[in-house]
């Protein structure tokens, strides 16, 4: 990692701090994007990136024995792209280019447009068919990493995720590990109101699969589950954590309202906005 | 009818997914890093070879083809090349978005391969061909599209596939074709088309199974006095310009013929270049506009026009429109 390899809970907490208010200055000035749906995923990447949960060389980024990070809700890369560059793995500056004509910081992902950026993604439903790609590539040669899918909730209402999570399953994927960010709703309404999910983890229990819930914002608790994860591997059963979350956490009219997905604030809710993630101390 | 009769070529005796199984297999032995992933048809498509003798490199993924294609993905991510096999049909037209992410907008580099290609599955009918894969195939920027028009560039064109940068389509098919090329030191190499016959009144561009009718046809419309080139255009994308420029320039009439839809498949791409460079009489044989039903193939290849006699037909017609310009 960029500057230590240990963070405390304050400073994670910071992280996570830096990491909303990079999305918010991101999606502010390319004037669109999904700041909402980013906000919502920001504790569980921190943990990921800063937690020490994954094992990653930023400076050698295809490291073979790199753990994978696939983001399959393509639509929160202001989250990802602002995790890399913090962990790393470009700088900073690029994040001002969002969005930008010739710019490899693409609205959603483009597999090696950046370095860390293991997938295409945007299409939703897609991520975890390819981590368990890689589970099965890592197996063939022996290799010991983890692979880590963050999904979205809206997105498991497509087909291919169950067709993988039946997959994963069967092909005894231990060390593939999805986090479902739960935050409730998708792009035109409450999950609920548009095509519930509901009981979710009796779904994924009778795919095969160990399920963990969470508050999702909350870092010591998130972290001591992938603790638990990692203990859980030998199981050979994948292992999902779902994660139940705010969409828009950490601005309260963006909170309030789900018509903000895949719209970025203005300037003045912008500083209202940086405002309020500033002050939560 | 027998392909490639006219044209004294011998038949091979298997048909031509029998040969990618076997070129697939070869290939497994060579390269450690090969791996197969299959969508439950592979004792159709004959990648079962593989599973045979490598069953830790052979995934059978069952009946979805979207995660199909994403697990091949992601084994691409981990170092492997990957091999995703099953119908065009099924798999083109199931996961034509996992195609386009995760396989050509990340330009991995893997090959898919689309089998039974065309009309000439027959019996099962028009729910399991793939008459519009060289269509679809054109609709995803980055993909190397090879068609084999027998058994020697069925084996050249899989063994070439991991050495091409991104990703690459493969037409594989059920039927048996004749021998165009010898086994050993085929002639092939990707982008470059193939003259496989000499004449100076007519070209005939194909590619499959349509080289050999081609070869047929150039056959009869000998008997009448006219001399045909005959293309084996095997590679769609990227395009032999120069080979089709020449055709135009030095025959100055053109036939393009395909097994697969007008719209969109090899003709059309042809004609684009022919339009802009050297515009020339064209005429097309191909499926036009339809789907077609169950039945014998040399009969469903009959009914909808597709046969050695109606490309010597068109060639006819072109020659006459040459002469009238």
């Amino acid at each position: 990692m960029k500057k230590k390899d240990l963070y405390t809970s304050a400073e994670l907490i910071d992280k996570a701090r830096e990491l909303r208010l990079e999305i918010l200055e991101m999606t502010t000035r390319a004037g669109s994007g999904h700041p909402s749906s980013s906000w919502s995923s920001v504790e569980i990447v921190t943990a990921l990136y800063f937690g020490g949960v994954l094992r990653f060389q930023a400076e050698d980024p295809w490291w073979e024995d790199r753990d994978r990070f696939i983001m399959s809700k393509g639509h929160a890369a202001p989250l990802l792209y602002a995790a890399l560059s913090h962990a790393g793995y470009f700088s900073t500056d690029e994040l001002k280019r969002l969005r930008e004509v010739g710019s490899p910081v693409q609205g959603h992902p483009i597999r090696g447009m950046m370095p860390g950026v293991e997938a295409t993604t945007g299409s939703l439903g897609q991520g975890l068919s390819l981590g368990l790609g890689h589970v099965l590539g890592g197996r063939l040669d022996g290799k010991k990493f983890r692979v880590y899918v963050l999904l979205g909730d809206g997105e498991c209402e497509a087909g291919q995720i169950w067709e993988a999570a039946m997959a994963a399953a069967h092909f005894k994927a231990g060390n593939l590990v999805a986090i479902l960010d739960y935050n409730k709703f998708q792009e035109t309404g409450p999950i609920s109101r548009e095509i519930g999910l509901e009981p979710l983890v009796d779904k994924w229990k009778s795919f095969g699969w160990t399920v963990h819930e969470v508050n999702g914002h909350d870092l010591d608790e998130l972290l001591d589950k992938f603790q638990l994860i990692k203990q859980l591997e030998a199981t050979g059963k994948p292992q999902i954590i779902i994660a139940h979350t705010i969409k828009g956490k950490g601005v309260s009219f963006v909170e309030a309202d789900f018509t903000y997905h895949g719209r970025a604030l203005n300037e003045e809710q912008a500083k209202l906005a940086r405002e309020e993630i500033n002050a939560a101390r | 009818m027998q392909l490639g009769k006219e044209a004294g070529l011998e038949l091979c005796d298997l048909p031509l997914r029998n040969i990618f199984g076997d070129a697939l297999l070869d290939l497994a032995r060579s390269n450690p890093r090969v791996v197969v992933l299959d969508g439950d048809l592979g004792n159709s498509t004959k990648a079962e070879y593989v599973r045979q003798e490598f069953p830790e490199r052979f995934f059978n993924i069952g009946i979805a083809e979207s995660n199909l294609v994403g697990i091949g993905a992601g084994l691409a991510g981990a170092g492997y090349y990957p091999f995703i096999v099953s119908f065009s049909s099924f798999l083109l037209c199931n996961a034509y978005d996992q195609i386009r992410l995760a396989v050509a907008m990340s330009e991995i580099d893997a090959t898919i391969i689309g089998s039974h290609g065309g009309i000439t599955l027959g019996k099962d009918g028009p729910t399991q061909m793939g008459i519009e894969d060289l269509a679809l195939m054109g609709g995803l920027p980055t993909f190397t599209i090879i068609v084999p028009s027998d058994p020697a560039t069925m084996h050249a064109a899989v063994k070439a596939a991991p050495n091409i940068k991104g990703p690459v389509f493969i037409r594989s098919s059920r039927v048996p074709m004749p021998y165009i090329y010898p086994m050993e030191d085929t002639p092939f190499e990707v982008g470059v088309a193939n003259r496989v016959r000499e004449g100076a009144d007519l070209t005939i561009i194909g590619c499959g199974m349509m080289v050999s009718a081609g070869l047929d046809a150039a056959a009869m419309l000998a008997k009448k006095g006219i001399e045909a080139r005959v293309v084996d255009l095997h590679t769609i994308r990227p395009m032999d310009v120069e080979a089709i420029n020449a055709a135009a320039r030095d025959t100055g009439a053109i036939v393009c013929a395909e097994e697969h839809l007008l719209q969109g498949g090899m003709g059309s791409n042809v004609a684009r270049i022919v339009a802009e460079h050297f515009p020339v009489p064209m005429r097309f044989v191909g499926l036009k506009d339809t789907y077609v039903e169950s039945g014998d193939p040399w009969d469903l290849l009959k009914k909808y026009n597709l046969t050695a006699d109606d490309i010597a037909a068109a060639g006819e017609a072109v020659v006459k429109a040459k002469k009238e310009a």
